[in-house]
């Protein structure tokens, strides 16, 4: 229990520090807004989606990519802390050694709220408009925060395993640009080839974008008749593979943290 | 009196290169009294220090701090200790204030309780008035210190400072000195790593010189300096005058002077310090040779290293200055 109060401390730190540096919170959601803008009016007209117009289409689509760049902010902001002694002051403290990194997967996924209320706003003014109930939308977002989560996790393996904080955003680029591009959250994977759609539909990111095209009330939610058991049962297999990703990176993350001292 | 700090035969290899950063170091602090840590880059300074403060296991050895074994109960040992390294552990884009109300919460005490003990240490360490504003605007000086008051906040028992001063400007470096002196005068016991011998003179009762990762000597200052051969004059003379010089030297002090011909420069070794200088002066007046340059030397650490090991101090970096050996 201290580790989880240790750790709301750790977590206003982060808050503190975007009111101190808004800047920060500014760019993070520039970057998706921006993603919105361009899909929708530059790329929007030249991808067919048969059933529905575009817009509908792309934003579960940016969501997911979205929350799943929660594997850089966490990586490069503990990485950060890593490089600059704060983090054996931290462990010459008297709290459980799991509250710095508790903390720090609490305050992205705070970032994340904010940052998917900005989005959501945005793609209404662009043309959004989930068709499902309210409860059946709020359900969606929850989904996309544990998601999220998920994802802060793995970051928190990666910031701990690299150098520094620049190599942790260039390998969390390598890492997020493929997974969420070779998925259906921006066009329908029926145009790929046969083998880049296999991994098209069992990628994790697909899975969670016809989970929230579902949940957001999309007909049709993975974009292609594909028949797979993820394409079929996305909501499903989305809280599979968020529970898989969770019961393996907390605890390793949380040994490594215990091993692992300052760089 | 108790001994506040033990640690005897602590050995410590990084895997990376096999250094051994420490080879069997053993040293005690009593209650209420500082120790100097005195050593080159890669003595083993800092991995000491990583060691007793918990950081960092041993391979093999044991150590106390409080009473408290280090190894087997790290969780009761960071109850009861500061810890202030060499590079400012605070949160850069946060105000000294937020900085020192997290980490007094993180040391459990209430909202009130760590509002009340970060006013009182900014005051402490002359940091009120900027108080409100992010560290990124801090000098090294001030910002050595605002670490140094958060490793105080729960009044450790035993206060570690790992070269404290090391990058600051000489009047960073005072202003530490007298917050340390402060510190010290309330009665903690605190080991402290230095490079320089002056510093160590400065704050420390006793100061253990290490080198490889073992103590070499430990003493009082005086006690080393008596090693070392203390203190040394050295006089710079027209090049004719360097033999009569020397001579009229070595009858003063009965000491054997060497003649270092490329700088026209002899140097003797003195006792009594600036009182020897007005001797000397005297006498060369006597003999109307001309002075061209007088000074008194103290020694450095690398006269402690030379007069202890024969070998002038290795920089070794990679084993300890910035922990690069980043995986235990």
């Amino acid at each position: 229990m201290s580790a989880i109060k240790d750790g709301l401390i750790i977590t206003k730190r982060q808050l503190l520090q975007l009111s101190r540096v808004p800047e920060v919170l500014i760019f993070s959601t520039i970057q998706p807004v921006m993603f919105v803008l361009l899909f929708r009016y530059v790329f929007g007209g030249a991808i067919d989606t048969p059933g529905t117009d575009y817009v509908q289409f792309l934003m579960p689509g940016i969501f997911v990519q979205t929350v799943a760049f929660t594997l850089a902010t966490t990586s490069v902001g503990l990485a950060m802390d890593m490089t600059k002694g704060l983090i054996d002051r931290f462990r010459s403290l008297p709290i459980a050694r799991s509250a710095v990194i508790l903390g720090r997967t609490l305050g992205d996924a705070t970032l994340n709220i904010v940052v998917l209320l900005v989005m959501a706003i945005t793609g209404v003014v662009v043309g959004w408009r989930p068709s499902s109930g309210i409860v059946s939308i709020l359900a969606g977002f929850l989904l996309l925060m544990l998601f999220g989560y998920a994802m802060s996790w793995i970051g928190i393996l990666i910031g701990l395993s690299v150098r520094d904080a620049r190599t942790a955003n260039n390998l969390v680029f390598l890492i997020v640009f493929p997974m969420t591009f070779l998925s259906n959250a921006f066009a329908p994977t029926t145009a790929m080839p046969r083998v880049l759609q296999y991994f098209a539909e069992w990628n994790p990111v697909s899975t969670m974008v016809a989970a929230c095209r579902e949940l957001f009330g999309l007909e049709n939610a993975f974009g292609v008749t594909a028949g797979s058991f993820p394409s079929e049962n996305p909501v499903l297999m989305s809280l599979v593979y968020i529970a898989i990703i969770m019961a393996i990176l907390v605890p390793v993350s949380i040994a490594k943290y215990k091993r692992t001292s300052s760089k | 009196m108790n001994n506040a700090i033990t640690a005897s035969d602590l050995v410590k290899t990084y895997p990376k290169g096999k250094v051994k950063a420490l080879d069997g170091l053993s040293l005690e602090v009593e209650e209420g009294t500082v120790l100097g840590v005195l050593g080159p880059n890669g003595a083993g300074k800092t991995t000491c220090v990583r060691v007793l403060a918990t950081l960092l296991k041993p391979d093999s050895g044991s150590a106390t701090v409080a009473g408290v074994d280090v190894i087997k109960n790290p969780d009761q040992v960071r109850k009861l200790i500061g810890l202030s390294g060499q590079y400012a552990a605070v949160d850069e884009t946060l105000t000294g204030w937020d900085n020192l109300v997290m980490f007094g919460r993180l040391y459990h005490l209430s909202n009130s309780q760590a509002k009340a003990r970060a006013t009182e240490l900014l005051e402490q360490f002359k940091l009120t008035e900027s108080a409100k504003r992010a560290i990124t605007t801090y000098s090294g000086g001030m910002r050595r210190r605002l670490d140094l008051a958060a490793a105080l906040i729960v009044r450790p028992k035993v206060l570690f400072l790992d070269e404290p001063t090391t990058g600051l400007d000489p009047r960073g470096r005072l202003d530490m000195w007298d917050a340390i002196k402060d510190l010290v005068a309330g009665g903690t016991t605190l080991l402290l790593t230095t490079q320089y011998l002056e510093e160590a003179d400065q704050l420390a009762d006793r100061i253990a010189v290490i080198d490889h990762g073992k103590v070499i000597a430990n003493g009082t200052s005086d006690e080393l300096k008596a090693q070392v051969g203390g203190e040394k004059l050295e006089v710079t003379v027209a090049p004719s005058s360097l033999l009569a010089t020397k001579a009229a030297l070595e009858l003063i002090t009965s000491h054997e002077a060497q003649i270092d011909e490329q700088f026209n420069r002899i140097s003797i070794a003195v006792a009594g310090g600036s009182a020897a200088l007005s001797d000397v002066v005297r006498a060369l007046d006597g003999r109307s040779i001309e002075i061209l340059d007088l000074a008194l030397k103290r020694p450095s650490l690398d006269d402690v290293f030379l007069a202890l090991t024969g070998h002038v101090a290795e920089i070794e970096e990679e084993a300890e200055v910035k922990p690069k050996g980043r995986r235990r």
